[in-house]
Protein backbone atom coordinates (compact mmCIF):
# COMPACT_ATOMS: atom_id res chain seq x y z
CA UNK A 1 0.00 0.00 0.00
CA UNK A 2 1.21 3.19 -0.91
CA UNK A 3 0.00 6.40 0.53
CA UNK A 4 -0.07 10.21 -0.23
CA UNK A 5 2.05 13.44 1.34
CA UNK A 6 -1.03 14.67 2.75
CA UNK A 7 -1.94 11.56 4.60
CA UNK A 8 1.77 11.42 5.64
CA UNK A 9 1.49 14.66 7.17
CA UNK A 10 -1.03 13.58 9.71
CA UNK A 11 1.06 10.95 10.89
CA UNK A 12 4.36 13.18 11.41
CA UNK A 13 3.72 14.21 14.87
CA UNK A 14 2.86 10.36 16.21
CA UNK A 15 5.79 9.35 14.15
CA UNK A 16 7.84 11.90 16.12
CA UNK A 17 6.74 10.37 19.48
CA UNK A 18 7.06 6.98 17.97
CA UNK A 19 3.66 6.05 18.66
CA UNK A 20 2.64 4.71 14.92
CA UNK A 21 1.71 0.94 14.73
CA UNK A 22 4.44 -0.66 13.28
CA UNK A 23 2.67 -0.96 10.08
CA UNK A 24 1.95 2.42 9.64
CA UNK A 25 5.13 3.60 10.88
CA UNK A 26 6.92 1.05 7.92
CA UNK A 27 4.27 3.04 5.64
CA UNK A 28 5.30 6.24 6.58
CA UNK A 29 8.82 5.15 6.24
CA UNK A 30 8.62 3.94 2.84
CA UNK A 31 7.30 7.48 1.78
CA UNK A 32 10.32 9.38 3.60
CA UNK A 33 12.65 7.49 1.43
CA UNK A 34 12.20 8.63 -1.50
CA UNK A 35 9.74 12.23 -0.92
CA UNK A 36 12.08 14.77 0.00
CA UNK A 37 9.40 17.37 0.58
CA UNK A 38 7.87 15.10 3.45
CA UNK A 39 11.72 14.36 4.43
CA UNK A 40 12.58 17.92 4.73
CA UNK A 41 8.85 18.91 6.50
CA UNK A 42 10.07 15.86 8.95
CA UNK A 43 13.03 17.10 9.82
CA UNK A 44 12.02 20.92 9.87
CA UNK A 45 9.52 19.78 12.65
CA UNK A 46 11.48 17.83 14.66
CA UNK A 47 14.37 20.72 14.62
CA UNK A 48 11.34 22.96 15.67
CA UNK A 49 10.65 20.75 18.57
CA UNK A 50 14.11 20.60 19.52
CA UNK A 51 14.99 23.99 19.42
CA UNK A 52 11.50 24.91 21.27
CA UNK A 53 12.62 22.67 24.26
CA UNK A 54 15.98 24.80 24.07
CA UNK A 55 16.28 26.54 27.63
CA UNK A 56 17.63 29.59 26.08
CA UNK A 57 14.08 30.11 24.37
CA UNK A 58 12.95 32.04 27.53
CA UNK A 59 14.62 34.14 29.40
CA UNK A 60 14.24 34.54 33.52
CA UNK A 61 13.67 38.58 33.93
CA UNK A 62 17.21 39.35 36.82
CA UNK A 63 16.44 38.95 39.82
CA UNK A 64 13.12 36.59 39.52
CA UNK A 65 14.65 33.55 41.97
CA UNK A 66 15.03 36.01 44.96
CA UNK A 67 12.12 38.00 44.38
CA UNK A 68 9.96 34.57 44.53
CA UNK A 69 11.98 33.23 47.89
CA UNK A 70 11.81 36.50 49.35
CA UNK A 71 7.50 35.88 48.98
CA UNK A 72 7.80 32.81 50.00
CA UNK A 73 9.48 33.15 53.32
CA UNK A 74 6.87 35.96 53.81
CA UNK A 75 3.95 33.60 53.20
CA UNK A 76 6.14 30.99 55.63
CA UNK A 77 6.59 33.00 57.68
CA UNK A 78 3.34 34.10 58.21
CA UNK A 79 1.56 30.70 58.12
CA UNK A 80 4.30 29.63 61.52
CA UNK A 81 2.86 32.60 63.03
CA UNK A 82 -0.67 31.58 62.61
CA UNK A 83 0.34 28.17 63.79
CA UNK A 84 2.13 29.08 66.72
CA UNK A 85 -0.74 30.98 67.72
CA UNK A 86 -3.33 28.57 66.65
CA UNK A 87 -1.69 26.26 69.11
CA UNK A 88 -1.68 28.88 71.95
CA UNK A 89 2.04 29.91 71.97
CA UNK B 1 8.02 7.37 27.61
CA UNK B 2 8.82 8.09 23.82
CA UNK B 3 10.06 11.38 23.69
CA UNK B 4 10.46 13.25 20.61
CA UNK B 5 14.42 14.37 20.87
CA UNK B 6 15.12 11.01 21.85
CA UNK B 7 13.63 8.87 19.46
CA UNK B 8 16.27 10.20 16.55
CA UNK B 9 19.73 8.64 17.17
CA UNK B 10 21.00 12.06 15.25
CA UNK B 11 19.70 14.07 18.31
CA UNK B 12 22.17 14.36 20.88
CA UNK B 13 20.47 12.98 23.92
CA UNK B 14 19.01 15.42 26.09
CA UNK B 15 21.65 18.41 24.64
CA UNK B 16 19.99 21.32 26.59
CA UNK B 17 17.10 20.36 27.92
CA UNK B 18 15.89 21.26 31.56
CA UNK B 19 12.20 20.55 31.03
CA UNK B 20 10.07 20.13 33.81
CA UNK B 21 9.56 16.14 34.07
CA UNK B 22 13.28 15.57 33.85
CA UNK B 23 13.98 13.42 36.80
CA UNK B 24 16.14 14.59 40.07
CA UNK B 25 17.38 10.93 41.12
CA UNK B 26 18.50 12.44 44.63
CA UNK B 27 15.43 14.01 45.41
CA UNK B 28 12.68 12.52 46.91
CA UNK B 29 9.83 14.58 47.07
CA UNK B 30 7.11 12.95 48.45
CA UNK B 31 9.35 13.07 51.69
CA UNK B 32 9.42 16.70 51.58
CA UNK B 33 6.26 17.47 50.81
CA UNK B 34 5.41 15.09 54.35
CA UNK B 35 7.95 16.95 56.07
CA UNK B 36 6.63 20.13 54.79
CA UNK B 37 3.03 19.45 56.01
CA UNK B 38 4.56 17.88 59.03
CA UNK B 39 5.52 21.04 59.47
CA UNK B 40 8.87 22.18 58.27
CA UNK B 41 7.69 24.69 55.90
CA UNK B 42 10.97 25.84 54.97
CA UNK B 43 11.53 22.61 52.51
CA UNK B 44 9.01 24.40 50.33
CA UNK B 45 11.96 26.98 49.31
CA UNK B 46 13.74 23.35 48.38
CA UNK B 47 10.77 21.96 46.79
CA UNK B 48 9.69 23.99 44.19
CA UNK B 49 13.48 25.30 43.15
CA UNK B 50 13.76 22.81 40.39
CA UNK B 51 10.53 24.09 38.77
CA UNK B 52 10.94 27.89 39.21
CA UNK B 53 11.99 28.29 35.27
CA UNK B 54 9.30 26.16 34.21
CA UNK B 55 6.56 27.68 35.84
CA UNK B 56 7.81 31.25 34.70
CA UNK B 57 8.18 29.69 30.65
CA UNK B 58 4.33 28.44 31.20
CA UNK B 59 2.74 31.91 32.41
CA UNK B 60 5.39 34.12 30.08
CA UNK B 61 3.89 31.85 27.31
CA UNK B 62 0.39 33.29 28.46
CA UNK B 63 0.62 36.24 29.62
CA UNK B 64 3.17 37.63 27.08
CA UNK B 65 5.03 40.11 29.51
CA UNK B 66 7.42 39.72 32.20
CA UNK B 67 5.85 41.55 35.08
CA UNK B 68 1.94 39.70 34.59
CA UNK B 69 4.45 36.43 33.93
CA UNK B 70 6.36 37.04 36.92
CA UNK B 71 3.01 37.85 39.12
CA UNK B 72 1.08 34.65 37.77
CA UNK B 73 4.23 32.33 38.27
CA UNK B 74 4.81 33.80 42.21
CA UNK B 75 0.90 33.49 42.98
CA UNK B 76 0.98 29.78 41.43
CA UNK B 77 3.80 28.78 44.08
CA UNK B 78 1.84 30.59 46.82
CA UNK B 79 -1.03 28.30 45.88
CA UNK B 80 0.54 25.29 45.96
CA UNK B 81 2.04 26.26 49.14
CA UNK B 82 -1.63 26.76 50.68
CA UNK B 83 -3.20 23.49 48.89
CA UNK B 84 -0.13 21.31 49.65
CA UNK B 85 -2.26 19.66 51.88
CA UNK B 86 -4.80 18.76 48.72
CA UNK B 87 -1.80 17.32 46.94
CA UNK B 88 -2.75 13.61 46.99
CA UNK B 89 0.13 11.83 45.40
CA UNK B 90 -1.84 10.24 42.47
CA UNK B 91 0.23 12.55 39.82
CA UNK B 92 3.65 14.14 40.53
CA UNK B 93 4.11 17.09 42.15
CA UNK B 94 5.07 18.78 38.82
CA UNK B 95 2.34 17.87 37.25
CA UNK B 96 -0.23 19.01 39.71
CA UNK B 97 2.46 22.74 40.02
CA UNK B 98 1.31 23.15 36.38
CA UNK B 99 -1.88 22.73 36.65
CA UNK B 100 -2.09 25.70 39.16
CA UNK B 101 0.28 27.39 37.00
CA UNK B 102 -2.48 27.17 34.23
CA UNK B 103 -5.23 27.71 35.81
CA UNK B 104 -3.79 30.95 37.28
CA UNK B 105 -2.67 32.05 33.83
CA UNK B 106 -5.92 31.70 32.33
CA UNK B 107 -7.82 33.44 35.60
CA UNK B 108 -5.60 36.04 35.16
CA UNK B 109 -6.22 36.33 31.75
CA UNK B 110 -10.27 36.17 32.31
CA UNK B 111 -10.10 38.82 34.68
CA UNK B 112 -7.92 41.12 32.20
CA UNK B 113 -9.91 40.57 29.36
CA UNK B 114 -13.28 41.65 28.29
CA UNK B 115 -12.72 39.32 25.19
CA UNK B 116 -14.21 35.15 25.90
CA UNK B 117 -11.95 32.57 25.98
CA UNK B 118 -12.41 30.42 23.71
CA UNK B 119 -14.78 28.44 24.28
CA UNK B 120 -14.67 24.04 24.08
CA UNK B 121 -17.11 24.63 20.89
CA UNK B 122 -14.36 26.37 19.03
CA UNK B 123 -12.39 23.38 19.93
CA UNK B 124 -14.78 20.98 18.28
CA UNK B 125 -13.19 22.39 15.54
CA UNK B 126 -10.32 20.11 15.41
CA UNK B 127 -10.54 17.90 12.18
CA UNK B 128 -9.71 20.80 10.23
CA UNK B 129 -6.35 20.01 8.19
CA UNK B 130 -3.42 21.84 8.56
CA UNK B 131 -1.19 21.98 5.72
CA UNK B 132 3.03 21.99 6.88
CA UNK B 133 5.18 24.81 5.19
CA UNK B 134 6.72 22.55 2.34
CA UNK B 135 10.35 22.85 1.41
CA UNK B 136 12.61 20.78 -0.53
CA UNK B 137 15.13 19.88 2.08
CA UNK B 138 15.46 21.22 5.09
CA UNK B 139 19.36 22.28 6.92
CA UNK B 140 19.40 21.36 10.15
CA UNK B 141 19.62 25.01 12.29
CA UNK B 142 21.97 23.96 15.41
CA UNK B 143 20.96 24.60 19.15
CA UNK B 144 23.81 27.37 18.72
CA UNK B 145 21.81 29.81 17.13
CA UNK B 146 19.66 30.05 19.91
CA UNK B 147 22.46 32.41 21.39
CA UNK B 148 21.04 34.80 18.67
CA UNK B 149 18.22 36.97 20.11
CA UNK B 150 16.28 37.28 17.00
CA UNK B 151 15.88 33.59 16.84
CA UNK B 152 14.69 33.18 20.53
CA UNK B 153 12.15 36.36 20.12
CA UNK B 154 10.60 34.41 16.48
CA UNK B 155 10.89 31.18 18.80
CA UNK B 156 8.59 33.08 21.51
CA UNK B 157 5.68 34.78 19.17
CA UNK B 158 5.23 31.53 17.49
CA UNK B 159 4.85 29.79 20.60
CA UNK B 160 2.35 32.97 21.38
CA UNK B 161 0.23 32.92 17.82
CA UNK B 162 -0.84 29.60 19.00
CA UNK B 163 -4.29 29.68 20.51
CA UNK B 164 -4.61 28.48 24.04
CA UNK B 165 -5.48 25.22 23.82
CA UNK B 166 -2.91 24.19 21.28
CA UNK B 167 -0.28 26.30 23.20
CA UNK B 168 -0.57 24.34 27.05
CA UNK B 169 -0.26 21.33 24.94
CA UNK B 170 3.03 22.13 23.31
CA UNK B 171 4.28 23.41 26.34
CA UNK B 172 3.85 20.55 28.07
CA UNK B 173 4.42 17.30 25.89
CA UNK B 174 7.36 19.77 23.94
CA UNK B 175 8.78 22.23 26.19
CA UNK B 176 8.49 20.49 29.57
CA UNK B 177 8.58 16.81 28.16
CA UNK B 178 5.87 15.36 29.80
CA UNK B 179 4.17 12.39 28.50
CA UNK B 180 0.88 12.07 26.74
CA UNK B 181 -0.94 11.13 29.97
CA UNK B 182 0.70 13.22 32.23
CA UNK B 183 -0.08 16.00 29.92
CA UNK B 184 -3.87 14.66 29.55
CA UNK B 185 -3.76 14.79 33.74
CA UNK B 186 -2.39 18.41 34.18
CA UNK B 187 -5.31 19.99 31.09
CA UNK B 188 -7.78 17.14 32.37
CA UNK B 189 -8.55 16.48 28.61
CA UNK B 190 -7.89 12.36 27.07
CA UNK B 191 -5.01 11.46 25.59
CA UNK B 192 -6.64 11.31 22.58
CA UNK B 193 -7.13 14.84 22.88
CA UNK B 194 -3.61 15.57 23.44
CA UNK B 195 -2.65 13.68 20.51
CA UNK B 196 -4.53 15.73 18.15
CA UNK B 197 -3.61 19.31 19.58
CA UNK B 198 -0.16 17.99 19.75
CA UNK B 199 -0.28 17.58 16.14
CA UNK B 200 -1.82 20.26 14.69
CA UNK B 201 0.38 22.48 17.47
CA UNK B 202 3.89 20.98 15.76
CA UNK B 203 2.58 21.68 12.28
CA UNK B 204 1.43 25.46 13.37
CA UNK B 205 4.86 26.04 14.39
CA UNK B 206 6.45 24.30 11.59
CA UNK B 207 4.10 26.29 8.89
CA UNK B 208 5.27 29.12 11.22
CA UNK B 209 8.50 28.76 11.59
CA UNK B 210 10.27 26.81 8.99
CA UNK B 211 10.58 29.75 6.40
CA UNK B 212 11.76 31.99 9.10
CA UNK B 213 14.17 29.61 10.21
CA UNK B 214 15.67 28.36 6.86
CA UNK B 215 17.98 30.71 6.55
CA UNK B 216 18.95 30.91 10.47
CA UNK B 217 22.42 28.66 10.17
CA UNK B 218 25.26 30.76 11.64
CA UNK B 219 27.63 32.04 8.68
CA UNK B 220 30.79 29.81 7.86
CA UNK B 221 33.32 31.38 9.28
CA UNK B 222 35.96 31.92 6.77
CA UNK B 223 39.90 32.02 7.95
CA UNK B 224 42.20 34.43 5.65
CA UNK B 225 45.43 34.48 4.98
CA UNK B 226 46.94 37.21 5.18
Amino acid sequence: MVIECKHVWNYLSDYLDDSLSPETKELVQRHLEHCEICSAILDSTRNIVVLTADDRVFELPIGYSERLHARLAQEIESNEARTRKDSGD
Amino acid sequence: MAITRRAHPETPEGAGLTGMNVEHPDRDEAQMIAAILAGDTRQYHELIRPYERSVYKMALSFMKNEPDAEDVAQEAFLKAFRKLADFRGQAKFSTWLISITLNEARSRLRRQSTVPMESLDQVTGEGGHISPALLRDWREVPSEALERKEIRAILVEAIGHLSPLYREVLLLRDVEEFSIEETATALTITPGTVKVRLHRARMMMQKELAPKLKNANPRRRWFQWS
